[in-house]
C-alpha cells in the first residue's frame, strides 16, 4: 500500500521532528532523549542515501543489474559508534551537572523553581 | 609517498594513551611526554611549512588506497600554516598549564595530545567525512578538557556546549548525507570535479547540503545567529584551555575557506560562491555583537570571550568577499588572532589567581602581586586586540579595510569594522583602567596564595613576542599568504595533486 521510500521518509521526518521537539525542552534527561532520536534519524537517513533498493547483491554478482552502495553502510557505522560513545558522556555529564548544581537545566540561567533538587 | 605529512597525527595518537598509561607513576612523566610531544608537532609543522613553501601539493594515501576510494591527507601552504599556528599554541599553552592547572583534575595531558591529534587532523584530511570524525575526535577532547577542574557552574556550562557541538553534528552528517546522494563521493577533489557536473535537477539538494554544512562551520566558528554558546563556554572552561579553544573557532573559519573555495568556488556552476552572501551579513552582526559584549562585560574573562566573538565576525567578514587579495589579509588576520586570545585568556587567569574572592570581575579592588608586569601584558595584548598601531592586528585590520574597497560592501565593512574598533577600544580600556590603574588608589592588598612564578609569564611572553614577530616579519608572511590565497582559488592544482593529472581542468 505504501511504498518503501513512503515509509523511510516519513519515519526519519518523525523521528527528526520529536528529537528537535524535546532537545527545545531544554531539560537534560528530554535533550538525551531528543539527541538519541535525532541520531536515530540521520543515521537511517545516511543509509537511505545509498538509494533503498531490495534484491541487489553487495557489491558485485555475475549478471546483477546493479548493486547496493557498501559506503553509507560504513558511514552509518562510524556515526553509530560515535553517537553512541557521545550520548553515554552526556548521560554522566548531565547526572554530574545535577549533582553539583541541583539544576537539570541545559541553559545557563535556571529560574525554574521546580527545577532545584530537593535537599535531603 | 610522502610520509611527512602523517607524522603530525601519529605523534600526538601515540602519547596520549602512552600518557594514560604512565598516569599512575604522577604528573612528571606526563608533564615530559606531554611536552616533548609537543615540541615535536611544532617542529614537523615546521618541516611541513617548508614543504608547502615551493608551492606543491603533497598528498599521503592512507592505507595506499587511491583517492577517490581512501582517505587521502593533502598538505598545501592553508594546511602547512594551520598547523604551524595549532603547533605553536599547542606548545605555548602547556607550558603555562604545567604551572598547576593540569593537576586539577585527571588527564589532562592525554586529552590536550588528542585535541592536537584532531586539531592536526582536520587541518590535513582531504575527505569530507574524514573532516567529520576528526572534528569528533577534537570534540570530544574538548569536553573533557572544557570540564577540566569540575566545578557546578563549569559542568553546567560543559553540558550546554556538548548538546550544541551534538546537535551540529548531527546536522554535519545530515549535510553529508545530502551531499552523497547526489554526488556519490565524499573526497574533496573528487566533489570539487562532480558538482561542476551536476545534472540541473540535482542543483536544489547539493545547494540544501552546501548551506547544511555552511551551518555546521558556522556553529564550530560562532557565528551569529549561532554564535550563543561561545561566552559560556569560553568564559567557564578553564582559562589555558579557552586559550587552546582559541584555535577551535578557527577549525570552522578553515572549514568555511576549505569547503567554499574548493568545491563550491569559481568551478561549481550554478553553485559557485554559494556562502558568500550568507557569509558576509552574518559576520557583521557577530562583528557587531561581539564588540557590544565587550563593552557590557563584566569579567575580565567574560569581556575576552566576547573579544573572540567580535575577531571571528572580522576574520569571517574577510572570508565572505571570497576574493584572494580579502583571503590573505583574512588569513593574517586569523595567525593575529588566535595569539592574541590565546594570550588574553592567559592573562585572565594569571590576573584571577592574584584576586581571591574578587577573580577576574571588573571591580576596583587593592592592587595584587606584579600588577605592573601584568598590566604591561595586558595593555601589549589589548592594543594588538583592538587594532592600534604599531602591532600586528592594526596590520591585520589595515589589509582587511584595503581589500575591500568597491561597491556597497565597502561601506558596510568600512564603517562597521571601524567603529566597532572604537567600542572594544573603549571596552578595554575601561577593562584595564578599573582593574590596574584604579587599584593604585586603594588601601590594603589581597592575601596572595599564587606563588609567583616565572613559567607563566614566559607563556605569556612568548605569545606576545609571536605577535611582535608577526608584525615585524609582516612582508615575508603577507607574502606567503599572498601565495596561499592564490593557491585557494585556482583549485585545479589541488584537483590534480589528489586525483591524478588532467582532471582538474
Amino acid at each position: 500500500m505504501f511504498s518503501l521510500e513512503f515509509v523511510a521518509a516519513s519515519s526519519i521526518g518523525v523521528l527528526t521532528a520529536a528529537g528537535i521537539y524535546l532537545i527545545l525542552r531544554a531539560r537534560t534527561f528530554p535533550v538525551v532523549l531528543g539527541v538519541t532520536l535525532l541520531t536515530y534519524a540521520v543515521n537511517a537517513f545516511l543509509f537511505a542515501m545509498g538509494r533503498l533498493a531490495v534484491n541487489l547483491p553487495p557489491l558485485i554478482a555475475e549478471g546483477a543489474a546493479g548493486y547496493a552502495d557498501p559506503l553509507p553502510q560504513a558511514l552509518v557505522l562510524t556515526s553509530i559508534v560515535i553517537s553512541f560513545g557521545m550520548t553515554a558522556l552526556l548521560v554522566v555529564l548531565a547526572l554530574r551537572a545535577w549533582l553539583e548544581s541541583g539544576s537539570d537545566h541545559v541553559d545557563l540561567e535556571a529560574t525554574d523553581p521546580d527545577a532545584r533538587r530537593e535537599e535531603p | 609517498m610522502n610520509h611527512w605529512l602523517v607524522l603530525p597525527l601519529l605523534v600526538p595518537a601515540l602519547v596520549a594513551p602512552l600518557i594514560a598509561l604512565l598516569a599512575r607513576r604522577g604528573i612528571v612523566p606526563a608533564r615530559i611526554l606531554s611536552v616533548a610531544s609537543a615540541l615535536m608537532v611544532l617542529v614537523l609543522a615546521a618541516i611541513l611549512l617548508g614543504m608547502a613553501a615551493d608551492g606543491e601539493i603533497r598528498t599521503y594515501a592512507l592505507g595506499n588506497w587511491p583517492a577517490p576510494f581512501g582517505i587521502v591527507l593533502v598538505l598545501d601552504r592553508l594546511s602547512a600554516l594551520m598547523l604551524v599556528l595549532t603547533g605553536v599554541l599547542g606548545l605555548f599553552v602547556l607550558l603555562y598549564a604545567i604551572n598547576g592547572w593540569d593537576r586539577r583534575g585527571e588527564h589532562f595531558h592525554s586529552l590536550f595530545q588528542f585535541q592536537l591529534l584532531g586539531l592536526n587532523g582536520a587541518f590535513l584530511t582531504g575527505d569530507l567525512f574524514n573532516l567529520f570524525v576528526f572534528f569528533e575526535v577534537l570534540l570530544i577532547a574538548s569536553y573533557g578538557l572544557m570540564v577540566h577542574g569540575g566545578g557546578a557552574a563549569r559542568v553546567r556550562a560543559g553540558v550546554q556546549y556538548v548538546v550544541i557541538n551534538l546537535v551540529g553534528s548531527t546536522v554535519f552528517l545530515f549535510a553529508i548525507g545530502v551531499i552523497y546522494g547526489v554526488t556519490g563521493t565524499l573526497n574533496m577533489a573528487d566533489l570539487a570535479v562532480k558538482v561542476g557536473e551536476l545534472a540541473p535537477g540535482d542543483q536544489a539538494l547539493l545547494q540544501t547540503g552546501a548551506l547544511l554544512l555552511l551551518l555546521v562551520f558556522a556553529i564550530k566558528a560562532a557565528l551569529v545567529p549561532v554564535q550563543f554558546w561561545l561566552p559560556g563556554t569560553y568564559g567557564n572552561a578553564p582559562p589555558p584551555v579557552a586559550a587552546l579553544f582559541a584555535i577551535m573557532t578557527k577549525v570552522g573559519a578553515y572549514s568555511i575557506i576549505r569547503m567554499y573555495t574548493l568545491v563550491f568556488g569559481g568551478g561549481a556552476g550554478d553553485a559557485a560562491w554559494i556562502a558568500g552572501p550568507w557569509l558576509l551579513p552574518a559576520a557583521l552582526a557577530t562583528l557587531v555583537i561581539g564588540m557590544l559584549g565587550v563593552l557590557a562585560a563584566r569579567s575580565l574573562g567574560q569581556m575576552v570571550s566576547f573579544a573572540v566573538l567580535g575577531s571571528v565576525g572580522t576574520l569571517l567578514t574577510a572570508v565572505s568577499i571570497l576574493t584572494p587579495q580579502a583571503m590573505s589579509a583574512a588569513l593574517f588576520y586569523l595567525a593575529h588572532s588566535t595569539l592574541t586570545a590565546a594570550a588574553l585568556f592567559l592573562l585572565v587567569d594569571i590576573v584571577a589567581s592574584r584576586r581571591p574572592g574578587q577573580e577576574d570581575a571588573l571591580t576596583v579592588a587593592p592592587p595584587f602581586a606584579q600588577a605592573g608586569v601584568i598590566a604591561g601584558a595586558f595593555f601589549l595584548a589589548a592594543i594588538a586586540f583592538t587594532g592600534l598601531p604599531p602591532l600586528s592586528g592594526f596590520l591585520g585590520k589595515l589589509l582587511i579595510l584595503d581589500s575591500i574597497r568597491d561597491g556597497a560592501v565597502a561601506v558596510w565593512v568600512w564603517s562597521l569594522v571601524l567603529s566597532t574598533s572604537l567600542i572594544a577600544i573603549i571596552g578595554f580600556a575601561r577593562g584595564g583602567s578599573t582593574l590596574f590603574w584604579k587599584s593604585t588608589a586603594v588601601e590594603g592588598a589581597f592575601e596572595s596564595t599564587a606563588q609567583p612564578v616565572a613559567l607563566p609569564m614566559i607563556a605569556v611572553g612568548l605569545l606576545l613576542a609571536g605577535l611582535v614577530l608577526l608584525t615585524a616579519f609582516a612582508g615575508p608572511v603577507t607574502a606567503y599568504l599572498d601565495l596561499t590565497a592564490g593557491q585557494l582559488f585556482a583549485p585545479m592544482h589541488y584537483i590534480d595533486a589528489v586525483l591524478g593529472e588532467g582532471r582538474g581542468s
